[in-house]
């Protein structure tokens, strides 16, 4: 079928979109205004756990020409439609978390709508709250469940308690615990979405979203029909916070949209959309290792996990599973427990976040991995070196590893930070102190492992499709995965394009339009480009059949396509082929990943001893990719996840009120990294194809969050032995930890 | 109140409120929907437009204050079908990703551009400073910037 | 939550006269440059006044020139933008050029003003420390007391609060001469590196002639309700050999706060922390 190798996969082609997004063509939920088009705002709770009654306009407010809906305007059910029918579309007499929606107004002006939604008034009678998991837990007040827990996983591996309990000659024991806190994705373009009336009495939903078909499940459990159809908008970036948060905005769009008969926008403010959106989950753990003094080898090792769910379980379950697979990073030891607990709290629900439990458990290995190190007086990337995962070694779930890149990276990073360093900032930075600065310079150096695709037979229960069809002399892709930045819309057409050997130029994505696309599954997970990459090659590979058997199979695709007679399309489709893995959900046992991404990174930084700031000089990765479908776009992703992996290691800090919602809800107080105080960044690109992804392309979506905060903490250690285990490492822990280090002196 | 002034060399009247944010006014009035909201509070640069050549953010400016100017959008940078030399940078080095605070960037590039032709990497992180990006990293970003009038300055 | 659109009206002045006679007759009408604190006040919903009085067209408040004796003269609407590329700044008050080039970040830079960053008196403003320490003198003007000039360690009486009438406009910020024996420094602590509300700020010049300091303005931002004048370590550096251990004595000249960005303990730790560096790279071997 391909003769000709069109080689357009492994080229940086420019992205398809990008003329669009260079131009200020390319149209965003909020550029989007319809005829007659309302807009809409949401009415909040304050409380973090409290019953609600008796929603009104405030007594004076004039509401003519307003809207308000409540949840008795719910015509199905009251259901935010996930995992589990615990979260309501609008809080019904109790409010679990504060911001909690509790009614909707509209009108015709965003003006009013707001100044409408500060007069909607209700009654609240606050009910004690649970804000500590640890005392959540079990306690008497239910929020979820009996015990106020989502999910208790357990992850047994050989025998750990018996080496815990006689530590064989000439090992020890070494333990610590680990923090991060929460962290907000900061897509810079807020949550939106626009519901419009149809003409056949359905609803159109367009927005800013990662998973139309998310949406649709949520909308038809609460319209009680199927009368609609969901089409992403260009979406400015998600990280996993457009994964489940937008059925929320979309079902809130539609139920304003039915009450009032018009198109409704609903765009959140970014006020609002910190307050009330999810976060990446917070996460306490111990860790507990036997280690050999003399070989540096782990032994056994143990990993007690806590993580704070918020008030609904959402995805949270995931995020637990996620986690107690990634605990021990990617080293390898015979005989473990991981033990994960997500647990229920007044707070806001957290949710997807690049990562998804893995960048928490990762700070803990690695952190833990350097206390080890410490402690046996051992170099740090040795002590990894040691222990790093090779080809035929086990999981802790019992799978065998192949194709494993750690070496690789490893020695990959190294090697590429053996450059000398890019001119520093530090000196020359306006207000930096000048040549007054006291800055000591340190290196870290850490390592990840990300299982690609969904966990066990989810792809399986997933059953991904993706249609590919010829209109005209054009090649139409139809997935539902969505472009969110990663550059989708043009990685698919390079991988059909080179499948088919046609004309990149004549391939293309259809709009993602529920009506029009099969459900290719959620675009998260680092499955996108593996797993719907691959289902859409083999769809490409149906319809060359199809169209072989209309004319023959002589000639390349564009000659046998202008042989043709009829200008009839030729549709093809596929489907997810069960890979064949062996998982036991109940066990744990078996291979949880068809393959794993790995990742070495050196963080090269300055520590201001005077302020505790830390300066960034350059951050290396190499990363396994398996095949760079387009290397811009591939290092690009790169580049991006891991600066955000920067931002949470040291400026990233959300600071709660008394209600456990978000204070520093404000860009001015939430701080994300500027241009300069990013590093430069290299990225080396690691090719072990992975037989079963297109072209042997593997996810790499999320990996590079996984561990350069981690980097960063060795680095500070390094540059001054402050030894920090809690995230975000702020310069005023960073200043308590030099002040620890030195016995009580900073200088 | 009737306001006149020239957005990307055309003449514009718009008919609005004094204190309107000129991002509002040409977002909703102008129908020029590329300059962007991401914040509402002048930190993440995504409204970014030039007044007079000069990057402001138009979320922070009362339509009423640019009576006269020459305001100019990411719309404006492009002369006819030719891309302003950043924007051809931006798809070359792969400098947009969701592309929502791409037209911010450009347009904050475009000053630097105009003043410094060849600028050093630093110079252009401090440039772009006030445009918050959370795909890219920045990486692209600067190497764009820094190349979009040929070599990179020293 | 945020305001969106302000139905104020807006006073607006073509020349300094006009903007005199409308101060008097509405002092309520809130002035309004460059719009960069005003209108994140008005999105946050923090203001709501009936009226603004639009400086910006007032050519009089802008320009920066030198003066006979040496010093500048720096109009109120002068852009921090404006400071960072005015060779005359360069020469004679080069910790100001550096001090505006932290506010925010280029596009604050080019419509806030010095001006604004004056009369908001945000205990956090950037180029307030650094005219504490350079005896900055501003030029006020009003319809009920006419023309004054205040020194800038008289200027802000209480948090947010100054020694203006209602009427007053602030003209001009006027700085001596630069003198050769002057070390003078700007440091910012900040929340990153760009666009950053600072934790400490410092603002410094020690005058060492025969080996002695002989005249010291230390004056820190953000760790009080107004931008503050080190009283004691200035006593202490002078008359003696530069000595950064005075430095100590900063902490108790201080009054830090915890707040949503930062501790008063790290506040205070950095203050002295940053002095000491600085003075440690102007002393003696």
């Amino acid at each position: 079928m391909k003769t000709a190798d069109s080689g357009v996969v492994g080229r940086g082609v420019v992205r398809a979109d990008g003329p669009a997004k260079v131009t200020g063509a390319a149209l965003y939920v909020d550029d989007l205004r319809p005829d007659g088009c309302w807009y809409g705002a949401t009415v909040r709770a304050r409380s973090a756990y409290a019953r609600v009654a008796n929603i009104r306009f405030a007594v004076g407010f004039d509401a003519t020409g307003i809207a308000l809906v409540t949840a008795k305007d719910i015509p199905g059910e009251n259901i935010v439609e996930l995992m589990t029918a615990d979260q309501p579309a609008l809080a019904d007499g109790l409010v679990k978390h504060t911001a909690e929606a509790i009614a909707l107004v509209a009108a015709d002006t965003r003006e009013r709508a707001l100044e409408a939604a500060r007069n909607v008034v209700f009654d609240e009678t606050p009910i004690e709250p649970l804000f500590d998991p640890e005392i959540a837990r079990g306690h008497a007040t239910r929020l979820f469940g009996e015990d106020n827990v989502f999910s208790h996983i357990v992850l047994r591996h050989g025998d750990a308690g018996a080496l815990f309990d006689a530590p064989p000659q000439g090992a020890i024991v070494v333990e610590g615990v680990y923090r991060t806190g929460l962290q907000e994705q900061l897509y810079i373009e807020p949550q939106g979405m626009l519901a419009e009336p149809r003409s056949d009495g359905g609803l159109t939903i367009t927005g800013s979203m990662q998973c139309p078909f998310y949406i649709v499940d949520a909308l038809k459990t609460v319209l009680g029909h199927d009368r609609f159809n969901v089409v992403q908008a260009a979406t400015g970036g998600g990280f996993g916070g457009k994964e489940e948060y937008p059925s929320l905005v979309a079902i809130h769009a539609c139920l304003l949209a039915l009450k009032t008969g018009r198109p409704i926008k609903l765009v959140y403010r970014r006020d609002e959309d910190l307050w009330a959106t999810t976060k990446r989950h917070p996460m306490r753990a111990r860790y507990r290792s036997v280690v050999d003094t003399a070989s540096g080898k782990l032994l056994a090792q143990t990993a007690d996990i806590l993580f704070d769910g918020g008030a609904y379980n959402t995805l949270s379950p995931v995020v637990n599973s996620r986690g107690v697979i990634h605990a021990f990073g990617p080293y390898v030891c015979e005989h473990t427990r991981a033990e994960a607990l997500m647990v229920a709290t007044n707070t806001p629900p957290n949710g997807a976040f690049r990562g998804f439990g893995a960048p928490q458990v990762q700070w803990a290995a690695e952190r833990h991995m350097d206390r080890i190190a410490r402690a046996l007086g051992m170099d740090p990337v040795a002590i990894r070196r040691v222990n790093l995962y090779r080809d035929g070694d086990v999981t802790p779930t019992g799978q065998t590893l192949h194709d494993v890149g750690a070496q690789q990276v490893l020695e990959a990073a190294l090697e590429r930070a053996q450059q000398p360093l890019p001119e520093s900032l530090a000196r020359v930075r306006p207000g930096g102190g000048g040549s007054a600065a006291r800055l000591v310079p340190g290196r870290g150096v850490a390592l990840a492992w990300h299982g690609c695709g969904f966990t066990g037979n989810g792809e399986a229960r997933l059953m991904g499709k993706a249609d590919v069809a010829l209109e005209g002399e054009d090649v139409v892709i139809y997935i539902s995965s969505t472009d969110i930045g990663q550059g989708t819309e043009t990685i698919f057409p390079q991988i059909v394009a080179e499948t088919l050997g046609y004309p990149l130029s004549r391939v293309s994505n259809a709009p993602h339009d529920t009506a029009q696309v099969p459900d290719s599954g959620p675009t998260v997970a680092s499955r996108t480009a593996m797993v719907v990459g691959r289902v859409a090659q083999r769809a490409a590979q149906a319809l060359d059949a199809l169209l072989t058997a209309e004319v023959g199979p002589s000639g390349t695709f564009a000659e046998r396509v202008a042989r043709r007679t009829s200008t009839a399309p030729l549709r093809a489709h596929a489907e997810y082929q069960d890979a064949g893995l062996q998982w036991d959900p109940k066990t744990y046992q078996g291979d949880a990943y068809p393959t794993f991404g790995w990742c070495a990174v050196v963080v090269d930084l300055d520590v201001d001893l005077d302020t505790g700031e830390v300066l960034y000089r350059r951050l290396v990765q190499a990363t396994d990719v398996g095949r760079a479908l387009n290397p811009v776009l591939c290092s690009g992703q790169l580049e991006g996840g891991a600066l955000q992996a920067l931002g949470y290691a040291t400026s990233e800090e959300v600071v709660l009120d008394a209600q456990g919602g978000m204070r520093n809800n404000r860009l001015t107080n939430y701080i994300i990294p500027t241009a300069l105080d990013a590093p430069e960044m290299e990225t080396v690109l690691i090719e072990i194809p992975f037989a079963d992804g297109p072209f042997g392309a593997k996810g790499i979506g999320e990996i590079p969050h996984d561990v350069p905060h981690a980097a960063v903490a060795q680095a500070i250690e390094a540059a001054t032995g402050a030894v920090l285990d809690r995230l975000p490492m702020v310069p005023e822990r960073v200043m308590k930890a030099m002040s620890d280090a030195a016995g009580g002196s900073a200088r | 109140m009737i306001l006149r002034f020239q957005v990307n060399a055309q003449p514009a009247e718009v008919d609005v409120l004094p204190m309107k944010r000129l991002l509002d006014t040409l977002r909703e009035d102008l129908r020029l929907t590329g300059t962007k909201e991401g914040c509402g509070e002048g930190e993440c640069g995504a409204c970014t437009v030039l007044i007079d050549g000069r990057a402001v953010n138009s979320c922070l400016v009362p339509t009423l204050q640019v009576e006269g100017a020459q305001v100019t959008t990411v719309e404006g940078l492009a002369s006819g079908d030719a891309m302003h030399a950043v924007q051809q940078a931006f798809l070359a080095h792969g400098g947009a990703q969701c592309g929502i605070c791409t037209p911010g960037f450009l347009v904050a590039a475009a000053e630097l551009l105009e003043r410094d032709a060849h600028p050093s990497r630093l110079a252009v992180r401090e440039a772009l400073a006030g445009n918050l990006c959370r795909c890219t990293g920045y990486q692209k970003i600067v190497d764009a910037v820094a190349n979009a009038l040929g070599h990179e300055g020293a | 939550m945020s305001v969106l659109l302000s139905h104020a009206a807006v006073l607006d002045p073509r020349d300094l006269g006009e903007a005199l006679a409308m101060r008097a007759a509405h002092p309520d009408a809130v002035p309004l440059a460059g719009g960069t604190e005003v209108m994140v006040h008005l999105e946050a919903g923090m203001i709501d006044p009936q009226r603004f009085l639009n400086l910006w067209r007032v050519d009089a408040l802008r320009g920066i020139s030198g003066k006979p004796d040496g010093g500048l003269r720096i109009g109120a609407l002068s852009t921090h933008r404006d400071l960072v590329l005015s060779a005359d700044v360069a020469r004679v008050a080069p910790a100001l050029a550096e001090a505006a080039r932290t506010v925010g970040a280029v596009q604050i830079q080019n419509r806030g003003t010095l001006g604004g960053n004056i009369i908001n008196a945000s205990p956090a403003a950037d180029t307030l420390p650094v005219l504490l320490a350079l005896d900055a003198v501003f030029e006020v003007q009003g319809a009920t007391h006419g023309a004054r000039r205040f020194a800038a360690a008289d200027f802000f009486v209480g948090y947010r609060k100054l020694a203006l009438a209602p009427d007053d406009l602030l003209v001009a910020v006027h700085l001596p001469p630069r003198h050769a024996a002057d070390h003078t420094h700007f440091r910012k602590v900040g929340t990153r590196l760009a666009q950053a509300i600072s934790k400490v700020m410092l603002g410094v010049r020690v005058r060492v002639e025969g080996g002695v300091v002989t005249d010291a303005r230390v004056a820190f931002g953000s760790v009080g309700p107004t931008p503050l004048r080190a009283r004691s370590v200035e006593a202490a550096l002078l008359g003696r050999p530069v000595d950064p251990g005075t430095a100590d004595l900063a902490s108790q000249d201080v009054t830090p706060l915890d707040d949503i960005r930062s501790t008063a303990e790290y506040r205070r730790t950095v203050c002295v922390s940053t002095l000491r560096a600085f003075l440690a790279s102007i002393a003696p071997a």
